[in-house]
């Protein structure tokens, strides 16, 4: 395959790992699920602690990539400073591109953040003035961007549900993922299950849980050398719309998050939206598909309820996505999960998905709301 | 209904209460006194909130107070069943208004039954005391 190469000079994805994801982890803690995760990325690229020169590191909820990197006794290093998710992937593509670092280590994990089970998760409700007062969450953050849509475009909680139902199926099927056999689903057992934040139903919200990840990404030259099958990063581009929790998610402001990403990334990469073998789309929502699939211009604007029902997005369908269960059924482990979409699509081009393997994948498509990373199997 | 029979917060409980800034003291002063306030350029007239130290257009630093008639629409709301946290009786409803004044700003919809809000209904800012030194502009249906 012929890829036009803009901004991106031969970054690849030289190693990956996924501990163990289970609603809780007994016995493990964020430290022994760094250590596995870290040990593990390292171990499937075939280099070392000391090879690694870019750092981004999240353990619990903290930053802590310097403190990290010192720790381990890394002499000056690259270090990275986004969320170690797909945005973190976009800005280490770009270090090991422009020459600032030749190996770069990203890892994410946490066990025994979520505790206070009365109350919502921690990270979905962080104290802000205009917004935490009302009573707001990541649900209901989400609920009045998809309330705004459907209120626009007249999309469907029905239309929401098919999603959480393929997505689910996924996970149903998948040994690895946190609710493996719990299904199958149907759009009515979504639609059935209780109110969360209307319109999102229990089964149309991601799951919590724990576990972690880690990726080691580094240059096509050096990945020549090493054991594992290197997949290309051929367009990566992050962006944001302001700070989550603080403002009013209107659609205007945030409707269209991710198009910009996915412009600049499809532009890099010079393939067609159409091409793509799977797509890695973080469903924190099931209504987030919806929007993400139309941001991305797979679909225009208002159409995503009828094209993600169209049987496109199923795992024999033309665009399969979150092949795995997802944030909704394989995992979402704090920080880790949206990082684990990059992983999953890796799994995917390498041909070693646990499940819903597309055969013979050669490009996949991993993003979450703020970044759009598209890989290619060499 | 009466206010306090009407409150999302359930007895014994409070909700989260904002800590306000240097920049945001005025409005959360005038609240305490029943009086909703945005920002509004000196120079071009636009409206702004929450409050901030300059104008989105060009920077300008002659932000005003305003007084708002606090009427505006409903423009986006979710129905809450699953809530924040035990302080909070479900189901509530967390909305953004946009203010005739041409801002939104986030607020619960009270004095409502939940099933009864929609999107476009006009509503009026209705004053919730929470402590001595805070009250916090919900709405209520306007009419």
């Amino acid at each position: 395959m012929v890829v036009r190469r803009q901004g991106l000079r031969d970054v690849v994805v030289a190693g990956i790992y996924q501990t163990k994801q289970a609603r809780q982890l007994q016995g493990e803690t964020s430290n022994s699920l760094t250590v596995e995760a870290v040990n593990g990325a390292l171990a499937d690229a075939g280099l070392r602690l000391s090879d690694v020169d870019g750092f981004n590191i999240q353990i619990g909820s903290a930053s802590v990539g310097n403190d990290f990197a010192y720790k381990v006794g890394a002499p000056y290093y690259w270090l990275g400073r986004t969320h170690v998710s797909p945005d973190a992937v976009v800005e280490a593509a770009l270090a090991i591109s422009a020459g600032h670092c030749d190996v770069a280590l990203l890892s994410s994990a946490q066990a025994g953040l979520y505790t206070d089970r009365k109350s919502t998760a921690p990270w979905t409700r962080p104290p802000n003035e205009f917004i935490e007062t009302w009573g707001l969450h990541t649900p209901a953050e989400w609920a009045l961007l998809a309330q705004r849509h459907m209120h626009l475009y007249g999309t469907k909680p029905e239309q929401a549900a098919h999603v959480a139902a393929v997505i689910r199926n996924n996970g149903h099927i998948n040994p690895e993922a946190v609710y493996y056999g719990r299904g199958p689903f149907t759009p009515d057992d979504i639609l059935s299950s209780r109110v969360v934040a209307w319109p999102f139903h229990l089964l149309d919200c991601s799951m919590t849980c724990e576990g972690g990840a880690a990726m080691v990404l580094t240059s096509a030259d050096r990945a020549r050398d090493l054991k594992a099958t290197p997949v290309r990063i051929i367009g990566a581009a992050a962006e944001q719309w302001g700070p989550e929790y603080t403002y009013p998610p209107t659609y205007e402001r945030k409707g269209l998050l991710g198009r910009r990403s996915a412009d600049l990334a499809f532009g890099q990469a010079g393939i067609r939206r159409e091409d793509v073998d799977a797509l890695e789309i973080y469903d924190n929502f099931s209504w987030e598909i919806i929007r993400a699939l139309e941001a991305y211009r797979y679909c225009d604007l208002g159409e995503g309820g009828d094209f993600v029902t169209s049987g496109v997005i199923e795992p024999n369908g033309k665009l399969p996505i979150s092949t795995d269960g997802g944030l909704m059924s394989y995992s979402h482990s704090g920080g880790s999960q949206s990082m684990q979409r990059v992983i999953q699509a890796v799994r995917q081009l390498r041909g070693t998905s646990a499940v819903n393997q597309v055969p013979n994948a050669q490009l996949a498509l991993a993003a979450w709301s703020y970044s759009v990373v598209l890989l290619a199997r060499d | 209904m009466n206010s306090a029979h009407s409150s999302i917060i359930n007895e014994g409980f409070q909700r989260p209460v904002p800590v306000p800034t240097e920049i945001s003291e005025p409005y959360w002063a005038a609240c305490r006194d029943g009086r909703l306030t945005y920002q509004r350029c000196g120079i071009c007239g636009t409206a702004v909130f929450p409050p901030q130290a300059f104008c989105p257009q060009e920077l300008h630093l002659a932000l005003d107070w305003q007084e708002s008639a606090g009427l505006g629409s409903v423009y986006s709301f979710t129905i809450v069943e699953r809530p924040q946290t035990p302080a909070f009786r479900t189901p509530y409803v967390v909305a953004i208004v946009s203010l005739d004044e041409g801002y939104e700003m986030m607020t619960n919809i009270v004095d409502c039954d939940p099933a009864d809000v929609r999107t476009g209904m006009r509503v009026r800012v209705q004053f919730e005391p929470v402590t001595e030194e805070l009250s916090l502009p919900c709405f209520r249906p306007a009419e």
